[in-house]
């Protein structure tokens, strides 16, 4: 469905993505990760056919961007980072008009929009002024919207941001069904659960390139370990209490507590135990996708 | 919800007309819901300008044929003048907030453009939608002081209609191509006031450009607000002059083809990056 070779955005001076590889095939869930600034939305706007591509080969549905532009977008559906809702139309004429832009016939997508509102549970506020809706249901819309063209490839930049809880969960369930039934997904996302829900492969990426590539669990395999210890030390003795454990596996000290990469971390635990320290609260859990994405991307604030 | 379409062909490619059509629906919709807002800035107002300017002032105006460029009242030799005047704030008053809120404020042309249609294609249908304003809001016009017998023939009011029309529509290029290169809002302040306010005083709406003397008069007849005056003015009053009239109808031409190409690169350029 995309295939991108040393793929590069610049504006002026400043290069946004400098050379990247991606394949993404037919039914797959692709995800990009990164911190602010990573590029992830200069290659999502140019896999979009929306951002012309400044260097490298890039082919998208097997056509490229630069000549068959509204060949390519006809066939994708687009859910931007901020909603692009007009607010001067209401629930539904939003996802009918929308509709018309791709050219198909007023029946067919006035059938198409009454599915969808169903689909993303808007059925009741088809009347409604979009300025009313609430932050998730103007994302369910959204999300709606770019669906109104049955696309072959779904591009999704950042779905969840800004939304509670309850409706990133709504959100998600919608997607998987999407997934289950086929559609291709592209997303962006800085939300490593997010990521590890919806994603069978992923990037990530750090400053226009990429750092990593896999599965979810391929890459907690390659980049972290099995399971994180984390022990909390009396404020001060963090520092000192690392020093002791020092051999037991990777060593991540923050202010609040220090963090032991192992794959066993109840015996970096016991051991810390039978060296004399004494932890006011430990946790062992699980290596996440997030102790990936800081372990490839580092802790530092971005912007 | 499935993309059950087994993996076509590429897709026919989108024709200009078609990325116009396609919009159609937009365009109609947002007009069903605005309308009745513009009618008071569309119909109203003018109506008082007719009857402060046209009437109660042109009231102690001779009406004489030698300076008032063939009209036999002043309310003759305004109205026409007015409904050109019009036709600019109609389309300028389209082309600038409306513009902003589409690129940055509701970002309606970041989603349009997420959709197979292309720039000169939104840049087309909006085109299309003022031209289609400027019709109603100039006919209409037209049509209200008709029973007043201010035109000499029907057929020189059609043709004044259109020259409105074009002069609006030369506005409504022209303020586009401005408005898609504004950051802010900041912008259309500066532009009312230094370019479309003296242009409603002093481009012939009102008086003869000839009363601002001679470098005057020159500067004035080189505004494009002034050759859709003149066009207004020369069909409705039935002076004609065609020669003139055919240098006003070239001149709107070729500002329209300008500011509609500068739009496009304009838009482009900010959207499309």
């Amino acid at each position: 469905m995309i295939s991108a070779r040393g793929l590069r955005k610049s504006f002026g001076d400043f290069e946004a993505v400098r050379g990247i590889d991606v394949e993404v095939s037919r039914g797959e869930s692709f995800g990009f990760l990164g911190p602010n600034g990573a590029g992830k939305s200069s290659t999502m706007r140019m896999v979009a056919a929306v951002s012309p591509v400044s260097g490298g080969e890039l082919r998208i549905l097997g056509l490229d961007p630069a000549t068959d532009g509204p060949a390519i977008r006809s066939r994708l559906g687009v859910c931007p980072q901020e909603d692009t809702l007009d607010n001067e139309l209401n629930v539904f004429d939003n996802l009918y008009i929308y509709g018309r832009y791709f050219g198909l016939g007023k029946a067919e997508v006035r059938a198409r929009c009454e599915e969808l509102l169903e689909f993303v549970q808007l059925a009741d506020k088809r009347g409604a002024k979009v300025e009313d809706l609430s932050g998730g249901m103007k994302r369910r819309l959204t999300i709606a919207r770019s669906l109104v063209s049955s696309p072959d490839l779904l591009l999704l930049d950042e779905p969840t941001t800004g939304l509670d809880p309850q409706a990133r969960h709504v959100l998600w369930d919608q997607l998987f069904r999407l997934k289950q039934a086929g559609v291709t997904l592209v997303l962006t996302t800085h939300y490593m659960d997010e990521a590890e829900q919806l994603c069978d492969r992923l990037v990530v990426m750090d400053k226009g390139l990429i750092v990593a590539e896999g599965s979810p669990l391929q890459l907690i395999r390659e980049h972290s370990t099995r399971e994180v210890a984390e022990l909390r030390f009396p404020v001060g003795e963090n520092e000192q209490g690392a020093e002791k454990v020092a051999d037991l596996g990777r060593l991540e000290v923050l202010p609040d507590r220090v963090l032991v990469y192992s794959q066993d971390g109840e015996e970096v635990v016991a051991k810390a135990h039978e060296r004399g320290l004494r932890p006011v609260a430990v946790l062992v859990r699980r290596s996440t996708l997030e102790d990936v994405f800081l372990a490839l991307t580092g802790r530092t604030l971005v912007d | 919800m499935a993309a059950d379409r087994t993996a076509p062909g590429p897709p026919p490619g989108l024709g200009a007309r078609d990325g116009i059509t396609r919009q159609l629906d937009y365009w109609w919709t947002l007009y069903r819901r605005t309308w009745r807002a513009s009618i008071i800035s569309s119909f109203v107002s003018p109506l008082f300008y007719v009857l402060a300017m046209g009437v109660l002032l042109g009231g102690f105006i001779d009406g004489d044929p030698d300076r008032l460029e063939g009209a036999t009242s002043y309310l003759a030799f305004v109205v026409p003048g007015l409904v050109a005047a019009h036709a600019m704030q109609t389309a300028v008053a389209e082309m600038t907030y409306p513009v902003m809120g589409m690129i940055k404020w509701q970002r309606v042309y970041d989603s349009m453009l997420a959709t197979p249609l292309r720039v000169p294609d939104l840049v087309g249908a909006h085109l299309l939608f003022v031209l289609f304003r400027l019709a109603t809001t100039c006919g209409v016009f037209m049509l209200v002081v008709a029973p007043f017998g201010l035109f000499a023939t029907w057929w020189g009011a059609l043709l004044a209609y259109l020259g409105q029309v074009l002069v609006g529509m030369a506005f409504a290029a022209l303020t586009y191509a401005y408005s898609v290169r504004q950051t802010s809002e900041m912008g259309f302040g500066v532009y009312f006031r230094l370019v479309v306010f003296p242009l409603f005083l002093f481009s012939g709406a009102f008086f003869p450009v000839a009363n601002l003397g001679e470098v005057g008069a020159f500067v004035a007849r080189l505004t494009p607000l002034w050759h859709g005056v003149n066009l207004s003015r020369m069909f409705c009053v039935d002076h004609v002059d065609w020669v003139l009239a055919v240098v006003n109808v070239a001149v709107l031409g070729a500002l329209i083809v300008l500011g509609h190409r500068l739009a496009v690169s304009g838009l482009t350029k900010r959207l499309v990056s």
